[in-house]
């Protein structure tokens, strides 16, 4: 997928009137019987649910942007949908740069494999080149603070373990996009406060671009500059955190 | 539609090609791995299991079953031609049974991380491929056992080896994308491979073919297996040329498997995600 580099590059990320229609029929079909059955009865092309409807926003090159927005709102929909594992059904969305997606810590993750094989994986997946893990191997492991355990299978790992092995290959070198997805409610607090310090510590040299998505709204507006809620597929508030946070917390009120 | 754009920094591939192949280096590595782990005798097994099978195959088929094994094959050369039958019929069906559900079991994955998903059928093939390479050994050592020497016809392994994989990542390309949308095809992928494993002469030597009816004589000559046998045996026990049928028969069903599996999988995996 080639994009063109001619068009704006201070937009780190482009969303272009990006619709998402799932398929509710088609989502439950799993054999071939229900499938016939489905043509037969030409049920397979109703019934739609639209995750994402119209919607349009930019985020600048090193911006903080915190994603609001209830459960089941589109939020995670809407990151896999920048984060290029999904495709929207209309629109576009252009990313500009690497992203290091933190949705979900420690996706891709072998728990048959010690932490030192899966640090390689994770990395290759990454798209990390040898070389470069086997320079980063000892600050990896020293981040996440588990020089005596590399050997050992990820199966005999805390949850908060993998986590911080996990985070610390995601973000050793500094990517173009970082997608913060709940990540920093694993582990324990020093290590939430770790990982917090290094997301700032990104935030502050300027150019890390970074989608911040929790349901702490407290935490958003601690990280994030502005903030954007989308409100069951559509997009509700786009503007300066404090304003967004506070119209969110309206809601309930 | 999604646009990336890859900015350039040491830290990653330099191209998309750079980053897949170390994805599949991974991969396979760790497959290996997973393999062997907490087995006594480890990759030992990889040159055991052939030749277990072998012994195995041999005693049955020549006490049992002994109308099995005629014509042609002596008694002498029948382990011979069991072995190189059995592990090249191995590969097939062990790359393309595991790549089948590669694309589900890789879901957590997919649904997360921006990969090409071709990766995860293909690595399979490449996998048992690897897997091939340590059966030869077990070759090399009833080769050995019988005084069989091998002949400058071995140079065409390479070629044999090419299409054969070229055909088990078609396949497995086909059914990882078929299995995500139907879930029946992995029970129905054992029978066919039991069906196959019967269909081609692996333990029953090719004379029986001039017995059979016509129908079913073009039925075996049109089985890629049979093809793919009949290269091998060419080259390790017949020590001869492969005929141009052959030749012909092994390139084009590696040529037709590969289109078919491309043209589905890339036809349907921007839907994978919907249905894993």
């Amino acid at each position: 997928m080639a994009g063109t580099a001619t068009s704006t590059p201070e937009y780190a990320i482009e969303v272009n009137d990006v619709t998402m229609i799932f398929n509710m029929a088609s989502e439950q079909l799993n054999n071939l019987k229900e499938y016939f059955i489905k043509i037969m009865r030409h049920e397979l092309f109703f019934s739609e649910f639209r995750a994402l409807k119209h919607i349009s926003f930019k985020v600048r090159r090193g911006e903080v942007v915190g994603l609001v927005g209830t459960n089941g709102s589109g939020k995670s929909t809407m990151l896999k949908i920048i984060a290029g594992v999904l495709e929207a059904s209309e629109g576009e969305c252009i990313v500009r740069g690497n992203i290091a997606p933190l949705i979900e810590l420690g996706a891709g993750f072998d728990m048959e494999l010690t932490a030192r094989e899966n640090i390689y994986l994770n990395g290759a997946l990454l798209g990390y080149t040898k070389q470069f893990i086997d320079d980063h191997f000892d600050e990896i492991v020293e981040f996440a603070e588990l020089r005596d355990f590399v050997d050992m299978p990820l199966k005999n790992y805390s949850s908060g373990m993998v986590a911080r092995i996990a985070f610390a290959i995601a973000t050793v070198t500094e990517p173009d996009i970082l997608i913060v997805d709940e990540t920093l409610s694993v582990g324990d607090v020093f290590f939430q406060q770790k990982c917090e310090d290094r997301i700032q510590h990104f935030i502050k040299n300027g150019d890390v671009t970074v989608l911040f998505v929790s349901h702490s709204i407290e935490q958003v507006e601690r990280i994030c500059q502005r903030a954007i809620w989308i409100e069951k597929g559509d997009l509700r508030m786009d503007g300066p955190v404090a304003e967004v946070c506070e119209a969110y917390r309206g809601q309930f009120g | 539609m999604a646009v990336a754009i890859k900015s350039q920094s040491a830290a990653h591939a330099r191209t998309e090609m750079e980053k897949d192949l170390f994805i599949l280096q991974q991969l396979v590595t760790k497959d290996f791995k997973i393999r062997y782990r907490r087995s006594v005798l480890g990759v030992a097994w990889s040159v055991l299991n052939p030749l277990l099978m072998m012994i195995v195959m041999a005693i049955v088929f020549s006490t049992i079953f002994a109308q099995g094994r005629n014509g042609s094959i002596t008694p002498e050369m029948y382990p011979l031609y069991l072995i190189v039958g059995n592990i090249t019929f191995t590969l097939m069906s062990e790359s393309t049974s595991s790549a089948l559900t590669s694309i589900i079991d890789a879901s957590s994955l997919l649904k997360k991380v921006k990969v090409h998903r071709f990766v995860f059928p293909v690595q399979k093939a490449l996998f048992s491929l690897v897997n091939f390479a340590f059966s030869l050994v077990a070759v090399a050592l009833v080769m050995l056992w019988f005084r069989v020497v091998p002949t400058w016809h071995l140079i065409w392994l390479p070629v044999v080896l090419i299409l054969l994989v070229t055909f088990c990542m078609g396949l497995g390309l086909l059914l990882s994308a078929l299995t995500v949308f139907f879930r029946d095809i992995r029970h129905l992928w054992s029978v066919v491979i039991t069906a196959w494993t019967y269909f081609t002469p692996i333990f029953w030597t090719t004379d029986f073919i001039a017995q059979m009816p016509r129908i079913l004589q073009l039925v075996m000559y049109a089985n890629p297996m049979y093809n793919y046998l009949q290269f091998m045996r060419d080259i390790f026990l017949f020590q001869t040329n492969p005929t141009a049928f052959t030749l012909g028969m092994c390139a084009f069903w590696a040529v037709l498997a590969i289109v078919a599996g491309y043209l589905v999988f890339h036809k349907t995996e921007h839907k994978f995600i919907l249905y894993i």
